[in-house]
């Protein structure tokens, strides 16, 4: 049979306040464990939240960036459940009356096509702290488990989209998205890798082109787009195995384990908690004025469509390589420093998108940790644009500033002696020598009459050319050169 | 000096008649020679207060007193104090030292007033009787065997009992009003918002407010002007100006309008009381006031809404308590459900226990439309009530409890034969408006109280309707033997 897949999601995105929701402690990432919690992320007995204006202020620009309706009037409510790691014994969070209302996000596909993802609501809730069950041992030696409330406050949105999604690259597409959206409106780091971002997925499938949703699985915790892909493939084909051998999918929350593609169970929906939400009378109704809404809207920064449509009307890109330089923020700000030094935003375009992203991939690092910065790889982007040197030369000075040897791009080239010889006299020295030296390929070349394969066969002289120039001949003249003498 | 009032007391301070040192010394021997009887306090803070006392002997010779620098007074044991152990009546937190203050507790020791320590009370105020206690019952000064009412019995008997001038308490369901009436003393639950309720430990946080205990109005007013007030840490504290609640005690009462709830004053109440409730009216009459009849007729309703409003917040409020930060944790417990179950199930008494069940219930997923829901909806016709009789009158005035102080053991068996005694007491939480409890005479020897209730932040007006009713009565005055 065949059948359609219907994915949605819920992105928990970590705002960038510098204190907690409900509590005045920092939210830095990675003090020592329970360094940033007070009496209120505690719960210590007769401590009240007090909510933190900056928080609200970020969800609203979030809602105003995905063309949502933004609730007046929002509640917070207590969502109750036991676990170590929430000391209050219930959570704070909002479920009949979110911040955020109905919105959308229209998302770019491989095939030029576009489509819209449409968002049920985004909610304020606080998060949990964290239970570390490794290292921690009594005097005995048995393994204990620890709480870190550090995190425990810290504020989150919860984005909820409806089931919009038909595949994992649609799904993958949005994710990246709504990454750009939150990191261009500086409303969170992004920083995946430190939980800053984290996908839940909704997915189930139906009969193509049935009306009745199948039962749906959630798999938690997805932490990186590439796990997000694989999960989806993952329980895509645990479904359809499933369903093809005659069985049924039951609700559940399941677990994915990247490293071994594997997932399990977490809970079922027999399970699952009855939470018991109720309005937190703790907390007075968030009321938003006009005023503050206006001056949010006032505050949104240039997002990702725009600077995309400015990318390709202002540095002439094609809608592709535009699309993903303006899609990531940090990578939009890295391009714009590029183009400054460097000039040709085309070539900025290219070294960006290929060497210097293969290279953060390959070491998985991201933008900002990258230890290449925009001035450098403008200084480069000017140096291979003014032929001083070529781009296997670039290359190499790439590498060295990849390696943080020297932060000098004039330097580097000058160390490692990769100027390239653009002496028009001393190449064609050069060529003269190493024709000679070659009258066979010489003749085999002139008696060619295919324009396909003489073109080939220039390029066999390129090799003995860059070694008798010690790799420092300007390519594109010896090529030039080669020509005029070889066609006569 | 034991038999002074804190206004009293405040004046001999000023003028140079004794120190601080030596009250502190006066009250902390009267504690230590007779709450034996009562069992009000459940920690006594002898050095610190006496420590306390040099300080506030320094700051008047200084001349930096205010009206409570150096007046002994003591705090219900549901307030945090920084280093000292706050217990809310519970094994859960019988060895629980808070690092921080409540808001009230700090603003009296920026007043430089003296804590002599922290009063019994009902488990996490949940009783009328003070029965519930894990560290024991409070005995009724006006009565051997008698309960002193509760939760806050601990700061009405010691009130009562001479033990303290002063003392802080709060009300969920009538917790200041029903044992100052038992006691024989003066009581006010505020406005909801008024106090901060930052480090207050929570019963139902929707309903919860500090309030005042003494034997007369102007003490309490002394107090109000401490306590009162916003607090950036509880953002339901409300942001309105606090005025000086001593500076309108006298205020003539001429054309005052009481209302007299129908409701309150019906056949089912005993003719004794309803005789002690006319006869306060008359008083009043003679002071100037004129007296109607008015309706609240949602009043029936208000028990069953506060019982599943006030556990279902409750139920949640006291999740906290599970063994893993602070307070009380079972013995070797084989896992994390064992940790969690056993560590409640010892930690906590029947009472609350109960109302944590209630609460769940009332909040699991089926139910909540049918109770919580509903009795949010009963919750707004109250408040829209009293709205309505303020709009007729100043003041309303009813009995504060159906009868006076009941013989211990008399009631705790049956849970709803004790959650009658607030029955005049609970729809003034759920309103929210204030609500004051004023000696008003005597039955078979034992106190009873007036109630005089107020529109939202009409604190000022209700102590002053009570100052003036005590320059014409002595009941507040009156000595239990």
């Amino acid at each position: 049979m065949q059948w359609d897949i219907v994915i949605g999601l819920e992105i928990h995105v970590q705002l960038a306040t510098r204190t907690k929701i409900f509590s005045g402690s920092s939210t830095a990432y990675g003090a020592e464990p329970n360094t940033q919690a007070n009496a209120v992320d505690l719960a210590m007995p007769g401590t009240l939240p007090v909510p933190n204006e900056q928080a609200f202020r970020y969800a609203v620009m979030f809602g105003l960036a995905v063309n949502a309706e933004i609730e007046r009037r929002s509640v917070f409510e207590r969502k109750n459940y036991f676990y170590p790691d929430l000391p209050k014994g219930y959570q704070t969070t909002q479920l009949a009356r979110p911040i955020v209302g109905p919105g959308y996000v229209d998302i770019e596909l491989g095939n030029g096509e576009s489509k819209r993802v449409r968002i049920h609501h985004a909610h304020l809730e606080e998060d949990a702290g964290k239970s570390l069950h490794e290292a921690i041992h009594d005097s005995m030696g048995h393994g204990m488990t620890g709480v870190d409330l550090n995190r425990a406050g810290t504020p989150l949105i919860e984005v909820v989209t409806e089931p919009d999604m038909n595949n994992a690259e649609e799904a993958v597409a949005f994710a990246k998205k709504l990454h750009g959206i939150v990191t261009s409106l500086g409303i969170c780091d992004g920083d995946m890798s430190q939980g800053s971002m984290r996908f839940d997925v909704n997915i189930s499938l139906k009969p193509r082109g049935s009306d009745t949703l199948g039962t749906r699985t959630e798999t938690k915790n997805l932490n990186s787009f590439r796990f997000m892909e694989q999960a989806i493939a993952h329980e895509v084909e645990r479904q359809m195995d499933i369903l093809e051998d005659g069985g049924t999918i039951t609700q559940e929350t399941r677990l994915y384990n990247g490293d071994r593609d594997e997932s399990r169970s977490m809970r079922t929906k027999e399970e699952a908690n009855d939470y018991r939400y109720f309005p937190c009378p703790d907390l007075l109704p968030v009321v938003l004025d006009d005023a503050f809404i206006e001056e949010a809207r006032n505050s949104l920064p240039e997002l990702p469509d725009t600077r995309k449509a400015r990318f390709m009307d202002q540095y002439g890109l094609n809608d592709y390589d535009a699309g993903l330089l303006a899609g990531d923020s940090k990578l939009a700000a890295l391009f714009e420093e590029t183009v400054l030094h460097g000039k040709d935003a085309k070539l900025s375009a290219n070294w960006i998108l290929g060497e210097f992203s293969a290279r953060l991939n390959a070491d998985e690092k991201s933008v900002a940790q990258a230890p290449v910065d925009g001035k450098q790889l403008g200084n480069l982007v000017a140096r291979i644009a003014d032929n001083t040197i070529s781009s296997a030369g670039a290359k190499k000075v790439f590498e060295a500033l990849w390696a943080g040897d020297n932060g000098d791009v004039d330097a580097i080239i000058d160390a490692k002696g990769l100027k390239q010889v653009s002496d028009t006299g001393e190449l064609e020295k050069m060529v003269d020598e190493v024709l000679s030296g070659m009258p066979d390929q010489v003749a085999q070349y002139q008696n060619e009459e295919d324009p396909k394969k003489r073109k080939k066969m220039l390029g066999g002289f390129m090799g003995p050319l860059m070694k008798a120039s010690k790799g420092q001949g300007n390519p594109k003249l010896f090529n030039e050169i080669l020509a005029r003498k070889l066609d006569g | 000096m034991h038999n002074k009032s804190v206004a009293e007391l405040s004046r001999a301070l000023e003028q140079g008649t004794v120190s601080s040192v030596e009250l502190t010394r006066q009250f902390l021997d009267r504690i230590r020679n007779e709450d034996g009887k009562y069992n009000s306090f459940i920690t006594v803070t002898e050095d610190q207060a006496l420590a306390d006392a040099r300080t506030a002997d320094e700051q008047r010779a200084a001349g930096n007193a205010t009206p409570w620098t150096g007046v002994p007074f003591a705090h219900k044991d549901i307030f945090c104090t920084n280093g000292v152990r706050t217990t809310c009546g519970s094994k859960m937190l019988a060895n629980f030292v808070p690092p921080y203050d409540a808001t009230v507790t700090a603003n009296f020791r920026k007043a430089g007033a003296v804590c002599l320590g922290k009063t019994n009370m009902d488990e996490f105020a949940m009783g009328s009787s003070n029965e519930s206690s894990h560290f024991g019952p409070v005995t009724n000064p006006w009565g051997e065997k008698r309960v002193p009412g509760g939760s806050s019995g601990g700061s009405a008997a010691a009130v009562a009992a001479r033990l303290v001038p002063a003392a802080t308490a709060t009300d969920t369901g009538g917790s200041i009003r029903q044992p100052a009436a038992l006691c024989g003393i003066t009581g006010l639950k505020p406005t909801y918002g008024r106090v901060s309720r930052y480090g207050m430990i929570a019963f139902a946080s929707s309903l919860d407010q500090g309030g005042t205990m003494a034997r007369t109005a102007e003490d309490n007013a002394m107090m109000l002007n401490v306590m009162a007030g916003f607090d950036p840490k509880d953002s339901t504290s409300v942001d309105r100006e606090v005025p000086d609640y001593t500076a309108t005690l006298n205020e003539p009462l001429k054309g005052l309008k009481i209302g007299l709830p129908r409701e309150y004053l019906s056949d089912q109440l005993s003719p004794a009381m309803e005789q002690q409730v006319r006869d306060a009216v008359k008083e009043y009459e003679k002071l100037g006031a004129t007296v109607k009849e008015v309706s609240l007729p949602h009043a029936k309703l208000a028990i069953a809404a506060y019982y599943v409003i006030a556990p279902a917040e409750a139920s949640a409020n006291l999740s906290r308590f599970d063994g893993v930060r602070y307070g009380y944790r079972c013995d070797d417990p084989k896992d994390l459900m064992d940790l969690y179950t056993r560590t409640r199930a010892e930690g906590f008494g029947n009472e609350v226990k109960r109302r944590i069940l209630v609460g769940t219930y009332a909040l699991s997923a089926g139910y909540f439309d049918a109770y919580y829901l509903k009795a949010q909806k009963v919750r707004r016709l109250i408040q829209q009530d009293f709205v309505n009789a303020f709009q007729e009158v100043d003041v309303l005035m009813s009995p504060t409890s159906p009868s006076p102080a009941f013989i211990q053991g008399e009631k705790n068996t049956d849970p709803v034969t004790m959650y009658l005694e607030d029955v005049f007491t609970i729809a003034i939480n759920l309103a929210g408006v204030p609500a004051m409890s004023v000696p008003a005479g005597f039955i078979d020897g034992l106190p009873v109280g007036l109630q005089i209730i107020g529109d939202y932040f009409s604190e000022a007006r209700l102590l002053n309707a009570a100052h003036q009713f005590q320059q014409v009565t002595d009941w507040h005055q009156r000595e239990p033997n």
